[in-house]
């Protein structure tokens, strides 16, 4: 037994270290345990091949909370962005490409349907900033008594109602429903139904048919709310954000040790009461918080003997069927795509053509296989950042749906070489000579992810964003206000509200959660 | 031509049922029907000789109870009979057999999984939990989230004190988790053995175009599990003499009160004038004249098809355009010269009774999904089978037996193509092997057979792209939202125009809710005395 903290948390990703540094600017002895040597979990930086990096899991920023990053201070401590405001293109075989502009405007595609693209993000934009209030606070209980619940339930009502009536129509009609349909409605370009539904679906194990992807545009697009018009690059790759998180938690007076896997929550009298390391070192704490998953969390750390039946079955139950896929390239030169400039190079690329497309890669997802004929989320970075590769050379990284975490014929270097050997020819449909440029080439599975970042399953949400899972019923019932079943236990990582994506609020929520019940839970 | 109080555009069940409300009130209403026979989709014809077929919708289960009492439809023929029972059949020779008797059911279940066998208790539990908070609302007509009536905002609060009251019996967060999961991932989340989640899984796909897989489907089971047979929560029964028999007690039930139906009526336009609806006009250049009329069609033939554009505003235009009525569902009828053989059922089992299936795992049916979203039929469908003739042998000839298969998945269009002859009996083909795959004498005993697809249902019941329940059961078109935002308290756009059918709250299913929901609004607003029976009865 060393000395002991206010709070012991398990884990250095990014919700982690700014619910640790919230706490700590609280007045709160804070240890922050990391289990890898970087810092940051999801958002890391990896050098796959020497002298070649790219950002390993996220590779967009575009949510990051605008307080936290001011409350934190980030831009001293180091976070900067080599590119902002960049476009989304959906590549098209026949060269006529579909950009979605980063000032908010939609090109290649006929004037109506640039109308109904103003219209309709119009529409999405007060939609995005509702559920900033209800991203913003803890998820409302609705049943209990409590006024800061009930206060925060009639704001958002409030919010709903001052939508104005054929908004607050258009809300309960697509808040619930699928992409497909709304595209089918709205747009007559395919490409472009495509572009819009595939961020519907991005990280998610569902197609634009599943009900529930219009939350999942939505969500993605919080960005625009918190002052990002389209994807942003940090500098130095995702990793950047961990190193800078980590300076500010620092600077607040949180003691950081990396290389320190925690492995198990220890309980006494059936209340957390600190943590276990690998090398055996004890350390006690008044309260635990897990930036780990839900599952990692109680399954592991927690152990499910130390839960009662009722938890067993609602952690069981939280889905993480994680679908996405990493592809990494190095590459001697700046690829060609059929129709774009080299300065287009550095935007999003999205291979998609048409949401059919996309329906298909997701059937197979459906039945444990990956994608015959994937999609894919590209970024060439080192069009805006040199540093993440030798001189005049390219580092390619993509998202390739769909893959699921459990594949029926498992993860295999057999299954993995096909699937990667599959999504380099798809790129190569749209950019012919890039084989020729290839220096070194991975594809990180979700089973790989889950090992390098300790995700269950790889999942970047730490469990699925579809409607069954979000806000009061994230993770799940009885954990949903960052307190779990087990006292001085609290949750702030990516399995709690609002969820993923590098937007930072699962950790403030959580450190303003546990600062307002004044420690003791 | 002489004027009525109101008149009701379709002798579907739920045209019936607001048109006996509204004649029990006093009013002098006529019903009118394109068909030359009534009941919409509850009907049974004799388009073969002696033998008459439940042609569409085949089991009773989901007609309000108090319904069916205020109108005293058992006094005017209704029976019903519940039956029990059930089988999913299985690949590998086995089946699974779902008992009305509770032992029974436990030791069928333990012979699949033991662990399941254990979950099925806690499961039934859970169902019934949240189908009694449905219920309340069936009888109630919903509230307008964006109004800030005096009405609207009393409802909401009934809303609200349901959900509160909850408070000991299940948690809200528990409650919205069925709401918005998918059936699969519910069934998953109790038990681990295929088939008998394929067994229950069915249930949340019917009429639906969405998988087993989709979120949402969760709702459609609830949906199903909504109903009871004399007073067993959950039970489905057949009436006696198909279901055309509910549409025969409703019209006479109507006619007790002095209303007047004609058929061969087929309605071209709902006149209006000065934003008032005057009457109907007939295809045949007829026409009646009333204050009230009241659609019993669909949303999209009802504003798209009866009204004129320029009597419409912009958004019920666009909205009735937008409605999702995609069809899912095609129906096949056999006639049967004898009762076929089922080898992998023990002799004289009770299972015969009951639904069959033939798809024993919930990947098949997800299958038979995509299939759909590709535009084509299901190559290896989701069949509900039964054969009615052992419970009720009115429904054939002596000795012979009908047979009633319900198929998901079959589409609106053929890949985007209108449906041909040739792919309809291709269809009906697919069924007919389905069934024969377990039964070797199948095959010899048909006699004949009809053959319904959405281009049928259509043709013949009126029903767009033959969605079985007047529009899909998504979130988007539910509860306030049906048939869309701003209308869902059974008015239109127009002073005496009004909807009554499956397009509006709670939806499908031959429940009639719509139907007596509807009635209600008409009465209030002619401030007549509301004798629509509101809420829940039970419970």
């Amino acid at each position: 037994m060393t000395k002991s903290y206010d709070v012991v948390m398990v884990g250095g990703g990014h919700n982690g270290l700014i619910c640790a540094t919230y706490l700590a600017k609280a007045g709160r002895r804070v240890l922050v345990l990391e289990a890898n040597e970087q810092l940051g979990g999801g958002a890391a930086t990896r050098e796959f091949h020497p002298g070649f990096s790219v950002s390993a899991c996220a590779q967009w920023m575009y949510s990051l909370n605008p307080t936290i990053a001011k409350d934190l201070n980030l831009a001293s401590h180091g976070l900067q962005y080599a590119a902002k405001n960049l476009h989304s293109i959906a590549l098209a075989k026949d060269a006529k490409h579909v950009t979605i502009t980063g000032e908010g405007g939609v090109e290649g595609v006929s004037a109506q349907d640039k109308a109904a693209y103003r219209e309709f993000r119009r529409k999405m934009g007060k939609f995005s900033k509702l559920l900033d209030k209800l991203f913003t606070v803890r998820p409302p209980k609705v049943i209990e008594n409590n006024w800061t619940d009930r206060i925060n339930l009639l704001k958002i009502g409030l919010g709903v109602k001052l939508l104005g009536k054929a908004d607050m129509y258009e809300l309960l009609r697509l808040g619930l429903i699928n992409m497909f349909d709304v595209m089918e409605e709205t747009f007559d370009d395919e490409l472009l139904k495509s572009l819009i539904s595939f961020d519907g679906v991005l990280g998610a194990h569902m197609g634009p048919r599943s009900p529930g992807t219009v939350y999942g545009y939505l969500y993605r697009h919080m960005g625009d709310v918190y002052g990002f018009n389209g994807p942003a690059l940090v500098k130095g790759g995702m990793g950047s954000v961990g190193v800078a998180l980590a300076n500010a938690a620092t600077a607040a007076g949180v003691e950081i040790r990396s290389a320190a896997r925690v492995k198990s929550i220890d309980l006494t009298a059936e209340r957390a009461s600190g943590v276990t390391l690998e090398n055996g070192e004890s350390i006690s704490a008044t309260l635990v918080v897990s930036n780990a998953d839900p599952k990692t969390t109680f399954n592991n750390l927690v152990g499910r003997r130390n839960l009662e039946t009722n938890t067993v079955r609602r952690v069981k139950n939280f889905r993480t069927k994680a679908s996405a896929a990493k592809l990494h390239l190095a590459l001697d030169g700046l690829p060609e795509f059929t129709g774009l400039s080299a300065g287009q190079v550095g935007n999003r690329l999205v291979i998609a053509p048409d949401m059919h497309h996309i329906e298909r890669a997701f059937n197979c997802a459906k039945y444990g296989e990956f994608s015959t004929a994937p999609v894919l989320d590209i970024s060439i970075a080192t069009v805006h950042d040199k540093g993440l590769a030798p001189e005049g050379k390219h580092v390619l990284s993509a998202i390739v749906q769909f893959a699921p975490g459990q594949l029926k014929a498992g993860w295999t270097e057999a299954t993995k070489n096909a699937f990667k050997e599959l999504a380099i020819n798809t790129i190569a449909d749209y950019a012919p000579g890039i084989k020729e440029l290839i220096i070194a080439s991975e594809l990180l599975t979700p089973a790989d992810l889950e090992g390098e970042y300790n995700m269950t399953d790889g999942h970047w949400h730490h469990g699925d964003i579809s409607l069954d899972q979000v806000v009061m019923m994230r993770p799940f019932p009885g954990s949903e206000q960052y307190g779990t079943p087990v006292d001085g236990l609290y949750l702030c990582g990516a399995g709690a509200h609002p969820g993923g994506n590098v937007m930072g609020l699962a950790g403030k929520n959580a450190a303003n959660e546990i600062i307002k019940r004044g420690g003791s839970a | 031509m002489k004027k009525y109080d109101a008149i009701v555009i379709g002798a579907g069940h739920n045209g019936l049922t607001n048109a006996a409300y509204l004649a029990k009130a006093g009013l002098d209403v006529l019903v009118l029907e394109m068909n030359s026979y009534i009941g919409g989709a509850t009907v049974s014809r004799e388009l073969h000789k002696d033998w008459k077929y439940t042609n569409c919708s085949y089991v009773c289960g989901l007609l309000r109870p108090e319904i069916n009492r205020d109108l005293e439809l058992p006094r005017h023929g209704l029976q019903v009979v519940p039956y029990g029972g059930g089988v999913t059949f299985m690949e590998n020779g086995d089946y699974y057999g779902n008992f009305s008797d509770h032992n029974r059911q436990h030791r069928e279940m333990a012979r699949h999984s033991v662990r399941d066998a254990n979950a099925y208790e806690r499961y039934g539990a859970d169902v019934t939990k949240q189908t009694r908070l449905i219920r309340k609302f069936l009888l109630r007509t919903p509230p307008d989230p964006a109004s800030w009536k005096m009405s609207d905002i009393k409802e909401m609060m009934v809303l609200a004190k349901t959900v509160m009251d909850m408070k000991t019996d299940v948690n809200f967060g528990d409650t919205l988790k069925y709401w918005t999961k998918s059936v699969g991932d519910f069934l998953d989340e109790y038990f681990e053995s295929d088939i008998i989640k394929a067994h229950l899984g069915g249930t949340g796909i019917i009429g639906t175009a969405l998988g087993v897989y989709s979120p949402g489907t969760a709702y459609v089971l609830l949906h199903h599990y909504m109903g009871d047979v004399d007073g067993t929560a959950g039970a489905w029964g057949f009436t006696r003499g198909g279901m055309g028999a509910v549409a025969n007690a409703l019209a006479s039930s109507f006619k007790s009160f002095g209303g007047e139906i004609r058929t061969d009526a087929k309605v071209k336009q709902i006149m209006v004038r000065n934003g008032k609806t005057t009457g109907v006009a007939l295809e045949d250049g007829t026409e009646f004249y009333a204050d009230i009329v009241v659609s019993n069609l669909e949303a999209k033939r009802t504003f798209l098809g009866i009204m004129d554009e320029k009597d419409l505003p912009e958004y019920v235009i666009e909205r009735a355009k937008n409605f999702k009525s995609r069809g899912s569902s095609g129906k096949v009828n056999i006639a049967l010269d004898g009762l076929p053989t089922f080898p992998a059922l023990p002799k004289g089992t009770p299972l015969m009774a009951g639904d069959f299936h033939f798809t024993d795992s919930l990947t098949r049916m997800e299958k038979a999904y995509d299939d759909w979203k590709d535009g084509n039929f299901s190559r290896d469908p989701y069949v509900d089978t039964l054969i009615p003739t052992l419970t009720d042998p009115t429904m054939a000839p002596p000795g012979k037996h009908m047979m009633t298969c319900f198929v998901q998945y079959c589409p609106p269009k053929i890949q985007g193509r209108e449906w041909t002859d040739a792919d309809r009996d291709a269809f009906g083909q697919t069924v007919i092997d389905q069934v024969a795959n377990y039964s070797p004498d199948f095959k010899d005993l048909i006699l004949h057979a009809e053959v319904r697809t959405p281009r049928e249902i259509e043709a013949e019941i009126g029903l767009t792209e033959g969605n079985i329940f007047q529009g899909e059961l998504t979130f988007d078109q539910l509860f306030s939202n049906r048939p869309f935002p701003g209308y869902g308290q059974y008015r239109g756009p127009v002073k005496g125009m009004y909807m009554c059918g499956s397009s509006t709250h709670p939806g499908g299913g031959v429940m009639a809710a719509p139907g007596a929901n509807a009635a209600r609004e008409i009465l209030i607003d002619l401030k007549r005395n509301n004798t629509v029976p509101e809420g829940y009865a039970d419970d």
